[in-house]
């Protein structure tokens, strides 16, 4: 290492420290601050180290490191990567539905991946050691190796397949929902969720986006659809759904796209404006869960977030006996006087049944 | 590929156009300004290029501390968070590495690799720049309108994109798009200069498999290029004329803030096929020029041939040619018919077969080297490191059902950021390291080179690796603020602001990066002709910098493919392409 390279390095490292330092002093809580300060300790005692070895190689000392710092660095990028993967408090949130699968299909393409990154990094770090430039001597020449090549190759394909394989079965299962599955429908629009469950008839009525109405309609269901007017609509507020019951969610947009995200489900599927989407899960938890919108909507795109409440049985139909059907709900587009005369005794009576699943 | 069969030398050659034939600039203006000269629109190329990497890097920073302190430092709101991420994307992308590795190191590389005077047609190569620089010009202007550029994101998804909810809604979304086909018409005009010049301008004996790495690399990517960038072309006018027109080829009827808006039976869906038909493409259109000059730097620095040449060519190859049938892993989640995830999923991975042994053949090229640790070496390793890294990444994100929870998370903002922003930006400058002596005829200051290096690579995976654990908690990508999330620690903020850090030192370290550029330019030690003893015929010209014409009154012949180091026998550890074989200087063990 030169003056110059020494220099370069105890000016790059000095900023590190201010940097640290800064953080430090505004860090919100004590884990925080004791980084920032270990940074900025850090940061002095490589100058100090620095300063120290000038001092040595005026006085004729050999070099700490004599000039390996490069496989040295390789190393210890493959280790902290490791250590971060496994120390690390940031990983993903307790599960809640039944896609333990994708964990799993992740878990797997992390240890194939892993072995292979580390793999990379001591081979290429071994290399630095071991062919490092040296006074006289030469490297061999050697164009290509075929049966090196083909072993690497299947070898390869193997791994791509070991990762493949679970991968496709766990979307095949993703992308065919059970027959015993409840509708739900999830409706996006600038920035909020709007939720529909299908009324006594068991049936979701049809939709017209001609028939939105920001007030009275903002799912734009069909007025003219008898199916429609007992499904029970929630409106910016919580969908409850039954804990252990596959649900398959119908998604739509009124405006542009969105995404209907809960990270604890592991699932995410876009709302496409003029089509219907889909997914399906079973809730495996009870507890409330935040949708996040994960498609770009524009400016609110990060507060149109909503929330899901997994319920048991009884908390469920509580909370189902509270709702409210279309019709009740006093659409003004609403002909038939039955359904004004419903709408005008505030919530059912009856209270809509859920459909047998 | 060693062996040396030079043609008879009767009969000249489309390449050999006697010096005096060419067109020379006569005044100051078309020698400097409207040059017609490949070395001088390279460099045109890249400043331009570099000036608005240097725009989008400070986008990034407004960026960095939105989102590491947004409580304290945050100088942007979210309408500005948006139109930030945009641009700072767009013109990473398109106006960044698109622009500088095949505008710049294509047109200064190509016809000096080839052994040809220039490229073969320099006047449409001259409009190709002045065209590339008017769209650079068009995006900037966006930044000085009213509403200011666009906040689509870059992926410019409709209805999203050209509806009032959208931040640069009136001017900034159709400058941008206008800028794109703009973009597109220059590129296609240097594009086919690239592929016609490696077909059709190559000295005599520089077969196809003699070329060096890097010029397969840019060839491909550039014919890759001219098949992509149509659909992106015809993407932008179509939604340029929903926006403006009012047609619908991609709106839907849809109701805005309660408003009906007058579209009806667009297709939102098709608007994303057509991004990412351009946009999959895209990503080995960066990536190959850097996969071909990182195994020339690699080779050059160890000494030692590239190993498994061939391969190296099917494996680019291959890797374009499937390139065209993934792109719809980015759409997984979007809606689509859902068996297309079985065909997508399947071809992304086994294009990671054809990479992985590319990355095998790089680091057994450092087995039983001689490895010298220079700039450009240094650079090169970082590239394989976070190539690697972000490879890996790549096949969570390509297999369907994993894609599923991490679609649209920082997962996938890590990965791409790790795959194709900082490896090829790391090759690009092992690259300016390494060809700076070549065009300016003195060596780039190497302390600084060296802290220049070891900054922005640490701090660089500091940026991006902890990014992907973001991702797997479930934080989506495109949130100006977390806000209250449940389920996701407080201390995810923490994380952010040390990200952010990371972010400002590598920032700032490129100012020392451009501090030598320009630094060296007087006070940089003389290079000489071939600094590196590299093989390829750019290294051997008579000049440095070559002059016009680049290779005086004789073109020069190739005996040899372009990876002779170390050739047991010879007297150098090197043996220039257009070296002829003698009987003392090379005892070929071409296969």
């Amino acid at each position: 290492m030169n003056n110059d390279a020494r220099w370069m390095t105890g000016i790059g490292v000095a900023l590190f420290g201010l940097a640290a330092l800064f953080i430090a002093s505004r860090a919100a809580d004590a884990t925080f601050m004791w980084t920032g300060l270990a940074c900025a300790f850090v940061s002095v005692a490589t100058i100090f180290n620095l300063i120290r070895i000038s001092f040595d190689e005026a006085e004729g000392k050999p070099p700490p490191w004599p000039g390996q710092a490069v496989p040295y660095a390789l190393l210890a990028i493959a280790f902290c990567s490791v250590l971060f993967h496994v120390l690390s408090p940031w990983w993903w949130a307790p599960i809640a539905s039944n896609w333990h699968y994708i964990d799993s299909a992740i878990n797997l393409t992390f240890w194939i991946t892993g072995i292979v990154f580390v793999a990379v990094m001591i081979f290429m770090a071994y290399c630095l050691f071991r062919f490092r430039h040296r006074e006289g001597h030469r490297a061999e020449y050697e164009p290509e190796s075929t049966r090196l090549e083909l072993v690497l190759a299947v070898a390869t394909s193997v791994g791509v397949a070991t990762m493949l394989a679970p991968g496709l079965m766990v979307w095949n299962q993703f992308i065919t929902s059970p027959s015993d599955t409840v509708e739900v429908e999830a409706v996006g629009q600038q920035w909020s969720w709007n939720f529909r469950l299908a009324g006594q008839d068991g049936r979701l009525g049809t939709t017209d986006i001609r028939a939105v109405q920001p007030v009275g309609n903002p799912l734009g269901i069909s007025p003219a659809d008898r199916h429609g007017q007992d499904d029970i609509v929630v409106e910016a507020e919580d969908l409850h759904l039954p804990v252990g019951k596959p649900v398959k969610l119908l998604l739509r947009s009124i405006d542009v796209l969105h995404s209907f995200y809960v990270p604890e489900f592991r699932t995410k599927m876009d709302l496409v404006p003029g089509m219907v989407t889909q997914f399906w899960f079973t809730p495996t938890r009870t507890g409330r869960f935040q949708i996040l919108c994960a498609e770009l909507c524009g400016v609110g795109h990060a507060i149109m977030r909503g929330w899901v409440v997994i319920d048991d049985e009884p908390a469920y139909q509580a909370w189902l006996g509270a709702q409210r059907t279309f019709a009740s709900r006093g659409s003004p587009n609403i002909a038939s006087s039955e359904s004004v005369a419903a709408a005008g005794h505030g919530r059912t009576e009856k209270g809509p049944v859920h459909p047998a699943h | 590929m060693g062996e040396a069969t030079a043609k008879p030398l009767d009969g000249r050659g489309h390449a050999e156009v006697p010096e005096d034939d060419l067109y020379h600039a006569t005044s100051w203006w078309t020698k400097y300004v409207f040059s017609q000269d490949a070395k001088v629109i390279a460099l045109q190329y890249s400043a331009t290029a570099l000036a608005a990497g240097f725009v989008a890097l400070v986008l990034s920073w407004l960026m960095r501390l939105q989102l590491g302190f947004p409580d304290s430092l945050s100088i942007i709101d979210q309408n500005q968070y948006y139109q930030v991420i945009t641009m700072h994307g767009m013109i990473m992308v398109v106006y960044l590495l698109t622009a500088l590795l095949l505008g710049g190191f294509g047109n200064y590389l190509i016809p000096l690799m080839v052994g040809a005077r220039d490229m073969a047609f320099p006047y449409l190569n001259m409009l190709s720049y002045w065209t590339y620089l008017l769209a650079v010009l068009v995006l900037m202007s966006s930044f000085f309108v009213p509403g200011g550029p666009t906040g689509a994101g870059w992926t410019l998804y409709p209805p999203q994109a050209i509806l009032s909810g959208t931040p640069g809604r009136d001017a900034g979304i159709v400058l941008m798009l206008v800028s794109l086909i703009i973009f597109i018409i220059g590129f296609t005009m240097g594009g086919l200069n690239y592929v016609v010049t490696v077909l059709q301008g190559r000295a005599r004996g520089m077969t196809m498999m003699r070329l060096p790495l890097t010029v397969w690399g840019i060839f491909t990517a550039s014919v890759m290029a001219l098949l992509a960038f149509p659909a992106l072309f015809v993407g932008a006018v179509m939604l340029l004329f929903d926006r403006l027109l009012g047609t619908s080829f991609f709106m839907p009827a849809i109701v805005e803030m309660g408003q009906p808006l007058g579209y009806s039976g667009g297709s939102p869906i098709l608007f994303q096929h057509m991004f990412w038909f351009f946009g999959h493409p895209e990503v080995y259109i960066v990536a190959l020029p850097a996969f071909g000059i990182v195994s020339d730097l690699i080779s050059t620095h160890a000494r030692r041939n590239i190993f498994g040449y061939r391969m190296m060519v099917w494996a680019i190859v291959i890797i374009g040619f499937l390139s065209f049938a993934v792109w719809a892993h980015h759409m997984y989640v979007s809606g689509m018919h859902p068996y297309f995830g079985f065909f997508f999923a399947t071809t992304t991975l086994i294009i990671a077969v054809p990479t992985a042994l590319k990355v095998y053949n790089w680091v057994l090229t450092l087995w039983r080297g001689d490895i010298h640790l220079t700039v450009p070496m240094l650079f090169a390793l970082g590239f394989i490191v976070t190539f690697v890294n972000g490879g890996l990444t790549g096949l969570f994100l390509g297999n369907a059902v994993l894609d599923v929870p991490l679609s649209d998370t920082m997962f996938v903002v890590a990965h791409f950021h790790m795959v194709m922003g900082v490896a090829p930006i790391l090759v690009i400058f092992g690259a300016i390291y390494h060809w700076y002596p070549k065009a300016t005829g003195r060596m780039m200051h190497e302390a600084m080179g060296k802290f220049h290096f070891w900054v922005t690579f640490i701090g660089s995976y500091a940026i991006f690796f902890p990014l992907h654990y973001l991702g797997l908690m479930g934080v989506p990508r495109r949130y100006h603020a977390m806000g209250e999330m449940s389920d996701i620690p407080l201390s995810t903020g923490e994380l952010n602001a040390l990200v952010s850090v990371a972010a400002f030192i590598v920032g700032f370290a490129q100012l020392v990066f451009v501090f030598n550029l320009i630094w060296s330019l007087r006070h940089g030690a003389a290079a000489g002709g071939n600094p590196w003893r590299a093989t390829t015929l750019e290294w051997q010209t008579p000049e440095t910098p070559p002059g016009h014409g680049n290779w005086g009154r004789e073109l020069p012949v190739v005996y040899r493919w372009a990876y002779d180091y170390s050739v047991p026998g010879a007297m150098q550890d090197f043996l220039p392409q257009n070296q002829p074989p003698s009987a003392q200087a090379t005892r070929s063990a071409a296969p």
